[in-house]
């Protein structure tokens, strides 16, 4: 059984490899974008059974974001990232159900004997995908929060000048809001990892120890899992977002 | 004690110990969001809202905890 923190490569572009989560990645992403325009190309007011189904997923979506801004023209600008993130990692890490994972592959020989590399790999199982997932929502904070406030006010949040009131220790609270801006893309990154190799490791071991019937409990726990991080990353953005366009003093009201 | 036994005692304790704090910080969050439900079933939405953000982010330490434990373990 082979199990690698790292994405195992199946061939090379040139000097480029394919790692097997690559390919899954791309394979989604075909899934999702193919999904997109068959609804488009045939949108009608009286809705067929499958544009059916995913307005009704955009609904429930749309209203989930609704109910954190509590600002209908925030929602509107938020709501394309935070459902394409929603969409996106729930797609990825659904992947781990699908059987055949960690055991269809091709043999290869590397430097610790004969290995088995997998053919589908969750692409959230890929610290790669987490990091990059990261640093668009860290990048998509900050650029909605100075194009809301400019950006005097928005660095005015983290660094406030020491002879203003609260004096030093708003300075000193402005520094480690400033840093856990960067601390975000590490928890963000992690979490979504950590928890969907985890399941993925689990998986392969209770499947090797008894591939009968016991790994039905832990396929509805990891259901139940990529959904929870999926949501909980689309939302801990969609939390961001919010509070990084609300201004210093406007703190965030009953809404 | 050879590098091998020591690495294994490693990343067990890495995981012991540290689902320990996020454990107990996800029960006393939960017991308090349910808590503040029963009081006030009409915000419900919102407090789980926040109750599951919370949760998530006591969570994550306990991932990476489990993070290191296969980084020990594995590589």
């Amino acid at each position: 059984m082979n199990i690698s923190l790292a994405a195992e490569p199946i061939f090379h572009i040139g000097s480029f490899p394919v790692t097997n989560t690559l390919l899954v990645g791309w394979v989604i992403t075909l899934l999702l974008v193919g999904l997109a325009w068959i609804i488009n190309a045939k949108i009608s007011d009286v809705p067929g059974r499958l544009q059916n189904a995913v307005e009704m997923a955009m609904e429930m979506l749309f209203n989930m974001v609704d109910s954190v801004t509590g600002d209908r023209e925030k929602t509107k600008k938020f709501f394309p990232i935070v459902a394409t993130i929603f969409i996106a990692v729930i797609a990825s890490n659904w992947v781990e159900l699908v059987p055949g994972l960690g055991s269809i592959g091709i043999w290869e020989t590397t430097a610790n004997g004969r290995e088995l590399i997998p053919f589908i790999r969750s692409t959230s199982a890929d610290l790669n995908f987490t990091a990059a997932l990261a640093i668009v929502s860290f990048v998509a904070v900050q650029f909605f929060g100075v194009a809301a406030l400019g950006l005097g006010r928005y660095a005015g949040k983290f660094f406030v000048a020491p002879w203003k009131k609260p004096y030093f220790i708003g300075s000193f609270v402005g520094l480690l809001e400033f840093i856990s801006e960067f601390s975000k893309l590490i928890s963000f990154t992690f979490r979504l990892f950590g928890n969907i190799f985890a399941g993925e490791v689990l998986l392969l071991v209770i499947g090797m120890l008894v591939p009968y019937i016991v790994p039905m409990p832990f396929l509805l726990l990891e259901i139940f899992v990529g959904f929870v991080q999926a949501l909980v990353f689309s939302m801990l953005t969609l939390v961001f977002l919010t509070g990084a366009t609300t201004a210093h003093g406007e703190e965030e009201h009953a809404h | 004690m050879d590098i091998l036994a020591v690495k294994s005692l490693a990343a067990a304790l890495a995981i012991a110990i540290g689902g320990f704090g996020p454990a107990l910080a996800i029960g006393l969050l939960a017991g308090k969001g349910l808590e503040a439900i029963g009081r006030n079933p009409e915000a419900a939405s919102k407090v789980q809202t926040a109750m599951i953000l919370a949760i998530a982010f006591a969570e994550a330490i306990a991932i990476y905890a489990f993070v290191m434990a296969l980084i020990i373990k594995f590589v």
